[in-house]
């Protein structure tokens, strides 16, 4: 019961908490900013206005927006959310779920070069070459908790008596991936220093701009799409900082997961408030720096636990 | 040297005293003046009597003026003399038909039918095909090579303007800039409309530039009906000009923190521009200085009122705008993205002869308030910038050099003015009568740089050519040379280092 409420959670507070981001770089620049359910709005809006599509664009592109919701929603099956089981789960399921999202991106970059545009070309060569080398810290932190649990599956890292966090036994080895899996969810969901959401200029975007020529529902989905990712990755990190054991009970636990998560969200917000954007060829480095500090992590490991 | 004659910004001249040489005397004064450190303030074709003329005006120190006869060509010296006459040859060949033999690279400049009739230069058809761009672009080719084309429609609310990037991956090798998407004729219309319309027109000529267009107008007149303006409505003229500057360079550096995600100065920045937009309405009735400026004096006289309101907000704001600019400039993650990006070097900047804070940012240190003042400036110090290395970083601290300076000395305005007696109040636009044969170049520094018009008028004292200048004339060639190999995703942002106009340039 607890699973299937804490997914729908999930899924039906997944565009409110990008609001929070909003709310905070307002509070920042002085200003009041857009309302909390913003981005429900935005939904719904886009849901009841209709597509357009170009002349230029093949089944591809339809396909595009359809495959990287539906990853994004898969995703959220496997995940233990405030240390409930997930409706799902199997040995390894991570390996798989992480390729899943890497296929949902897949089909937005062929649905950008679908339509032949210079800057959606540009966009998702900066994507792939970007999100490669997220992948290897990802990865990284994956050979990590393999060292550390011997699996390979989100129930099995965060449920039950010792989930990993920054509290249990290799609880110094986490800050590091605290902070790294923090660098991969920003490069991951493009936010600031990697991209910039709130852009216009399609020069300078990232994923914004794979993205241009989807419209209405089409846009939907892939903005919805975007909150779940962002959601799970915001989880990710929520449960590295804290241990939802079963002895807390599930309605403090979900409380407690909520909270956390706002400050994840919070946290993103102040990110982007103090800091400028890194200039393009700066990001790979951003990027290898948190594959570096899981690297350190995962070499300590070997002597650690041996 | 010899062979120009030596001119007062805003003074009238005889026509008859221009002088008036052979063909090579013309180009080899020319040359020779513009090799020696003098850039061109106008260099435009007229028609007279069915016969093609040339007339340019020069700068080093002084205001030069000479004029030639020219057939259906001439010899070009954009690629034997200087980069400096590109543009001012292309847009005779445009407007004249007159063709400048040897030019580098003749191609249209605003896309429009020449004003005579004359076969066109670029063999468009402008009947059927009347979208700016009917050119084979400059390419480059090879395996990783790749083109990027943005505009003529933007996001966001820029005006229409076409970008052709030659890239290498993410490396731009070339940039070219195509406008003309918002040519209105404006140098046409200007001699065919009644006086009446003429500072409505001028106001629109850039409308970030409305009092700075309006004052080379005004200024204009004032010389050829031989109109005095009295010393107070000179203050406001010289306080709104300075309003509308602070007000665009606060803009700018907001946009500019904007565009490399840098929130809170965006937000602080967006506010004050509304400010200093807000003050031009106190002196005149309008956020954009519309209808202040007009032959003679202004429209508004500034009371008592007024200088308690303006003198208070910039009492209020100036320490509010060293914060938001500490800020910007202290934050290390924008001065990485500010600093080092789309450089031009200092020769490069001479070569294309760059004006405004554009030039002043690649240590060019002419300032037309300092070199030829009008109104109020003689009276008020010079600025001075220390950071001119043709980066985005001295483009924005020029920019906010410019605005602490311009607050200073709007204050020191205000106090002169207090101390001036009567005033001879409001004037309001009525046909003059302008003086006949007669030749006026005014230049003034609008927020952008040095603008300028001149007019002709001919022997019943009719406007036989008004010529306009904007800036950006001058500037969008160093927006592409800032390009050159740099980062495509840093476009928007030296972009907006120069905020160039896009209407100044198509008139």
């Amino acid at each position: 019961m607890e699973s299937f409420i804490s997914l729908a959670i999930a899924l039906l507070a997944a565009p409110l908490f990008p609001g929070i981001i909003l709310k905070v770089k307002a509070f920042f620049a002085g200003k009041q900013g857009p309302p909390l359910l913003i981005k429900y709005y935005t939904l719904f809006k886009l849901l009841k206005k209709g597509s357009v599509y170009s002349n230029s664009t093949s089944f591809v592109f339809t396909l595009g927006p359809v495959i990287s919701f539906a990853s994004a929603v898969i995703v959220l099956f496997f995940f233990p959310f405030a240390g409930n089981a997930p409706i799902f789960s199997f040995h390894s399921d991570v390996i798989i779920l992480f390729y899943i999202m890497g296929l949902g991106r897949f089909f937005t970059v062929i649905a950008a070069l679908d339509t032949a545009s210079p800057f959606e070309g540009m966009g998702a060569a900066r994507e792939v070459f970007f999100s490669t080398i997220a992948e290897l810290a990802i990865f990284t932190v994956l050979i990590l908790f393999y060292r550390l649990t011997g699996s390979l599956s989100f129930s099995e890292y965060f449920i039950g008596e010792t989930p990993i966090s920054l509290v249990g036994v290799s609880g110094a080895l986490i800050v590091f991936v605290v902070v790294s899996m923090f660098m991969v969810l920003l490069t991951e969901n493009s936010r600031v220093p990697v991209d910039d959401p709130a852009t216009h200029l399609e020069l300078t975007m990232i994923h914004e701009v794979m993205i241009l020529d989807h419209s209405g529902p089409d846009l939907a989905m892939i903005e919805l799409g975007a909150f779940y990712k962002l959601y799970f990755y915001a989880a990710f990190v929520t449960h590295l900082i804290f241990p939802f054991v079963p002895a807390n009970g599930p309605v403090m636990n979900t409380v407690i997961f909520l909270a956390i998560m706002a400050a994840v969200y919070a946290t993103i917000g102040i990110v982007e408030s103090i800091m400028a954007r890194f200039k393009m060829n700066l990001v790979p480095k951003f990027i290898f720096t948190s594959f570096a500090l899981v690297f350190f992590a995962a070499i300590l490991t070997i002597g650690v636990i041996q | 040297m010899d062979n120009l004659l030596k001119i007062k910004n805003g003074a009238v001249v005889d026509r008859n005293a221009i002088p008036n040489v052979s063909n090579s005397v013309f180009f080899s004064s020319l040359a020779e003046f513009v090799k020696n450190d003098g850039y061109i303030v106008q260099f435009f074709g007229y028609i007279e009597n069915g016969i093609n003329r040339l007339i340019a005006v020069v700068r080093n120190r002084d205001l030069y003026v000479i004029e030639t006869e020219v057939g259906s060509s001439f010899q070009s010296l954009t690629g034997s003399t200087s980069e400096k006459f590109h543009l001012f040859e292309r847009e005779i060949a445009e407007q004249f038909g007159i063709i400048p033999e040897g030019h580098p690279w003749l191609k249209m400049v605003r896309y429009h039918k020449n004003y005579t009739g004359a076969p066109d230069a670029f063999g468009n058809d402008y009947a059927k095909e009347h979208i700016p761009g009917n050119y084979h672009y400059f390419q480059v080719e090879g395996e990783s090579i790749h083109e990027v084309g943005v505009g003529p429609v933007h996001a966001g609310i820029i005006e229409p303007g076409h970008f052709r990037f030659q890239c290498a991956g993410e490396e731009v090798l070339h940039l070219e800039i195509q406008l003309g998407y918002q040519h209105r004729g404006i140098e046409k219309m200007m001699p065919s409309v009644p006086q009446k319309r003429w500072p409505i027109i001028c106001e629109s000529i850039a409308g970030d530039t409305s009092v700075g267009h309006n004052l080379c107008f005004s200024q204009a007149v004032e010389a050829l009906a031989s109109l005095k303006v009295d010393d107070k409505s000179s203050i406001v003229r010289s306080i709104a000009l300075e309003l509308e500057r602070i007000a665009n360079h606060i803009g700018d550096l907001g946009a500019l923190s904007g565009d490399v995600a840098f929130n809170p100065p965006a937000a602080y920045f967006g506010r004050i521009r509304g400010e200093f937009l807000n003050l031009l309405q106190v002196l005149g009735g309008n956020r954009f200085g519309k209808g202040l400026v007009r032959p003679g004096g202004v429209t508004h006289v500034m009371e008592e009122e007024q200088i308690k309101i303006v003198r208070a907000k910039l009492h209020e704001l100036i320490p509010e705008i060293e914060h938001v600019c500490d800020l910007l400039f202290s934050a290390t993650t924008v001065l990485a993205r500010f600093e080092n990006t789309g450089i031009v070097a200092h020769e490069m900047a001479k070569d294309l002869g760059l004006v405004g804070y554009a030039g002043r940012a690649c240590g060019i240190s002419y300032d037309a308030r300092v070199a030829f003042p009008t109104e109020y400036y003689a009276h008020l110090p010079a600025n001075e910038n220390n950071t001119t290395d043709g980066d985005v970083n001295s483009r924005a601290s020029v920019r906010r050099e410019e605005i602490m300076h311009s607050m200073q000395i709007i204050l020191q305005l205000l106090e002169m003015y207090e101390q001036i007696g009567a005033t001879t109040g409001a004037v309001f636009m009525k046909e003059h009568s302008l003086k006949a044969n007669s030749f006026v170049v005014t230049i003034n520094e609008g927020w952008r740089g040095e603008l300028s018009h001149c007019v002709l008028t001919d022997n019943n004292g009719k406007v036989q050519r008004y010529k306009i200048k904007d800036p950006s004339f001058h500037n969008w060639t160093g927006l592409a040379m800032s390009l050159r190999n740099q980062g495509i995703s840093d476009f928007p942002l030296c972009n907006k280092s120069y905020n160039l106009s896009y209407c100044g340039f198509d008139l």
